[in-house]
């Protein structure tokens, strides 16, 4: 049973720190960011931080980043890249999912507000522990599988209409947005796979080089793995990469059909 | 050391036209098998006697009734329109976000539709109610 309410241990004291802008600033805006020291014995806070932004980046995680540099060195996130390719720095920013690297300040109205990725269990700050969806992941078996040994003076070839069903579904970068911003996951995340771990399980099934798809198709007939997708649309909303994970879940069970034929 | 906490979820998430569409459908179908039980109760009541049929009908005729009519049928035209959307999305289309969007408001507007025709009809034209 869905469980609508935060843990008592996680329910957020919304007068956290006030950190004011230096004096003089003229162009300051407020970040009311999500935090949570394991170490304090307190439960999660709202601190604010009150930044000049004509001495700041454009993108989100530039405020970030000057905030742990210039103002409290405590603030934890991920980050690597700065530039929509590793998928490190994925948090709900002004109430959807995205990365902090490509979510300009200015398409924000008013404060900008950061929380951790919704309905994860939070390691620090804005930092989620990511482990139960990369076993998701890992449950797809996301390489290729072949009974059937490859020609011994090339690669194995593909078409380049059979690479074209691969190219945007390849193109994930495992931030976990579209995961984290779906109720049907957020209820039943300990069963339901969630649109990233399906989005890469379609990914092998189409590939034209795999030969493990009746496999692939009879690892997801379960009740919850799969058919928990309620096809809400929040995950393609969400996705930072313009990526269709669930038109993805939608093909597969699709195939799912067909293979009972 | 305090036990993780869950990061907060339905609380900070924009309440976008996805989820309100979803929600909406299942409330839909809870409305739905909620009227059924009046459908029942007045299939009941014309197998038992003309004297409790004739209550009965007093009952439905209540404007308390109408309003519950109303709201099943607004009910049921959402569902079906919502539903017809789901069947097209099972088939693999409609997947791209501005399709999903322009979907969203054709059952919006559709269910609206359908709904003051449906009213219109049944109050206030021909006066079946």
């Amino acid at each position: 049973m869905a469980e609508f309410r935060l843990p008592v241990n996680s329910r957020i004291n919304k007068n956290g720190k006030v950190h004011v802008a230096p004096v003089g600033s003229k162009n300051v805006r407020s970040f009311r960011i999500y935090r949570f020291d394991p170490n304090s014995g307190e439960t999660p806070r709202i601190d604010t931080y009150n930044i000049d932004m004509d001495a700041c980046g454009p993108m989100v995680l530039d405020a970030l980043i000057k905030i742990k540099n210039e103002i409290d060195p405590s603030l934890s996130f991920r980050r690597s890249c700065r530039e929509g390719i590793c998928g490190s720095c994925a948090m709900n920013i002004d109430g959807t999912n995205t990365l902090a690297c490509t979510k300009a300040c200015a398409d924000v109205k008013a404060e900008v507000r950061i929380y951790p990725l919704p309905h994860m269990a939070v390691i620090k700050d804005l930092v989620p522990d990511l482990t139960q969806f990369y076993a998701q992941y890992a449950s797809v078996k996301p390489w290729l599988q072949s009974s059937t040994t490859p020609p011994p003076d090339r690669e194995r070839l593909q078409s380049p209409e059979d690479q074209a069903k691969i190219d945007g579904p390849s193109a994930c970068i495992l931030c976990a947005c579209c995961s984290t911003s779906c109720p049907s996951y957020w209820w039943n995340g300990d069963r339901y796979l969630g649109p990233a771990a399906l989005l890469a399980a379609y990914r092998w099934i189409v590939d034209s080089r795999d030969e493990a798809i009746v496999e692939r198709l009879n690892d997801l007939k379960d009740p919850f793995k799969l058919y928990r997708c309620h096809t809400i649309m929040n995950c393609t909303e969400a996705c930072p990469k313009d990526l269709n994970p669930a038109k993805a879940i939608a093909e597969i069970k699709k195939m799912m059909v067909e293979s009972q034929h | 050391m305090l036990e993780r906490p869950l990061s907060p979820h339905l609380t900070v998430y924009r309440f976008m036209y996805t989820m309100a569409l979803s929600i909406a459908h299942r409330i839909a179908g809870l409305v739905l098998s909620l009227g059924l039980l009046f459908l029942v109760l007045w299939l009941m009541a014309a197998a038992t006697s003309a004297l409790l049929y004739a209550e009965v009908l007093l009952l439905l005729g209540s404007s308390v009734a109408k309003v519950f009519l109303g709201c099943w049928l607004l009910a049921f035209f959402y569902h079906l329109c919502n539903g017809i959307r789901h069947l097209v999305w099972d088939r693999g289309y409609g997947f791209e976000r501005h399709e999903a969007r322009r979907s969203a408001r054709i059952t919006i507007a559709t269910t609206l539709l359908l709904f003051l025709v449906a009213t219109y009809f049944l109050f206030f034209s021909v006066g079946v109610l």
